[in-house]
């Protein structure tokens, strides 16, 4: 009888790949990223008014957590059974849902579609978790790249202080306390976020982030933000075609 | 019979957990694969008493076990409304739960892990519904390279036969009817079975798994697994 094999220890190789993979679509994406409290959200919100007042198909989408991963996520922090390694899984399945069912149809069927967040973002907190770099991108390289991705860059000072002078009620994850990094959530919060911003700056150039000064006046921003999506996006493509 | 056998020392197939001592995994990982009816579930069982009996410690896994996500990915298989990525991904979040919950910690503690299924079914599974080859390999780099992987080979009318034997009517998954190969779920089920077997057979010249014949006897598949085995085992 013959001796069972030896399984064979090589590594599956495969090319890098460090960006996003590009694929056609009909739509056009346009992504925000920054750390909490730099304005983004309000700055996509604004352009999602300009763009719908054009009679664009627009479509906003938030990175905002399933009921399914919320349900998961609260039971394995009572067990603390949450790893960095199933933390981003948990969450990239729960995009990989939202994208799948949403976001891909809709660029599919020719939206604008606006991302509040995107993989970026799960690319900074999984990699400041400590999860590898080349596993995370990889992970998500099943996402298209946007065509503009705006990162909203605001000194860690200025967006702390936006986030905690409300004393806000934080939650475990979103100030890092996993990472022990220290007892009070506050500080965890602080130094949390300011890994996350270095992991930001970092991925600016390799990802082509348009940056925007994030300090300066609501209004500026925002025209400045109007001018480069109507520079690089042939916007009256996106109008409807059927009377509403 | 050399007198001090030793296992290999463990490793990943790529990237993804960090922190791991792989010197200290001092345990066995054997993983039985095969499909539903190949009587891989019996088997895991014999080897599970075997062993046991021969004073190892045992623990087993399998999918869709975690603590984590296995309640919510029965309700998901039942209702069938994740799309392709979505599911491969809470797969992979099941598998992850029990690799560093359980199958470290066990291996770490030199119990021997026998996994009813592995990475290689959900990667089976994934690449016959058309999922990128390179992604599917990145994701499960993750996993520990075990130490033997047999595949229970069975032919697909055998198949057949044996999961109406066991409950009279054939799984919607395990026929493949979420991909369209056939309206009719007994033609859809071979179809499907076969395309499954293909992708085994590919793997295996890249993994290495030991094929074992399942058409047989329970009792006659259960020696041949103890005599591919008894020789693997750390003295």
């Amino acid at each position: 009888m013959a001796m069972a094999k030896t399984p064979s220890t090589k590594p599956p190789v495969a090319a890098p790949r460090p960006l996003l993979r590009e694929r056609p679509v009909e739509g056009k994406l346009i992504a925000v990223e920054g750390i909490d409290g730099s304005g983004k959200s309000t700055q996509l919100y604004l352009l999602k008014r300009w763009l719908e007042m054009q009679d664009l198909k627009v479509f906003l989408t938030e990175w905002n957590s399933s009921v399914m991963v919320k349900n998961i996520t609260s039971k394995a922090k009572k067990l603390q059974l949450l790893t960095p390694t199933t933390f981003s899984l948990i969450h990239c399945t729960d995009f990989a849902d939202r994208y799948e069912s949403q976001v891909l149809p809709l660029l599919r069927a020719g939206y604008i579609v606006l991302c509040d967040r995107y993989v970026y973002t799960a690319f900074a907190r999984d990699i400041v978790r400590g999860c590898n770099v080349d596993w995370i991108t990889r992970l998500y390289s099943f996402a298209i790249q946007p065509d503009i991705t705006f990162f909203f860059k605001t000194p860690l000072k200025v967006a702390l202080t936006r986030i905690l002078d409300g004393r806000p009620k934080l939650k475990y994850h979103e100030a890092g306390m996993d990472l022990n990094l220290s007892t009070d959530i506050y500080e965890s919060f602080r130094i949390f976020q300011s890994r996350i911003l270095n992991r930001y700056l970092a991925m600016a150039r390799p990802y082509n982030f348009t940056i925007i000064d994030a300090t300066r006046r609501i209004e500026d921003q925002q025209k400045e933000v109007r001018r480069i999506v109507a520079q690089k996006i042939d916007l009256p493509v996106f109008k409807w075609k059927i009377k509403r | 019979m050399s007198p001090a056998k030793r296992l290999p020392s463990k490793r990943f197939y790529g990237k993804g957990l960090s922190g791991v001592p792989l010197d200290s995994l001092k345990g066995m990982l054997i993983v039985i694969e095969g499909p539903d009816g190949s009587g891989r579930s019996t088997q895991v069982e014999f080897l599970k008493s075997w062993l046991e009996s021969r004073g190892h410690a045992i623990v087993d896994i399998g999918l869709k076990r975690s603590n984590l996500v296995s309640k919510q990915l029965g309700e998901i298989l039942d209702g069938n409304v994740l799309n392709p990525v979505t599911l491969s991904l809470f797969y992979a979040t099941d598998f992850a739960d029990q690799l560093e919950n359980i199958m470290i910690p066990a291996l770490k503690a030199g119990y021997m892990v026998l996994a009813d299924r592995y990475i290689y079914t959900l990667m089976a599974r994934d690449l016959v519904r058309g999922s990128d080859r390179q992604w599917i390999e990145s994701l499960y780099g993750l996993a520990l390279v075990p130490d033997a992987v047999f595949y229970l080979k069975i032919n697909p009318k055998q198949l057949v036969e044996r999961n109406f034997l066991k409950n009279a009517t054939l799984n919607y998954w395990e026929s493949g009817m979420d991909i369209g190969l056939s309206r009719d779920m007994f033609e859809s089920f071979v179809r499907y079975q076969k395309l499954i077997q293909s992708e085994f057979m590919r793997m295996s010249s890249i993994y290495g798994f030991t094929i074992v014949d399942a058409n047989r006897s329970a009792r006659r598949v259960s020696m041949e697994l103890q005599a591919k085995i008894e020789p693997l085992i750390p003295s």
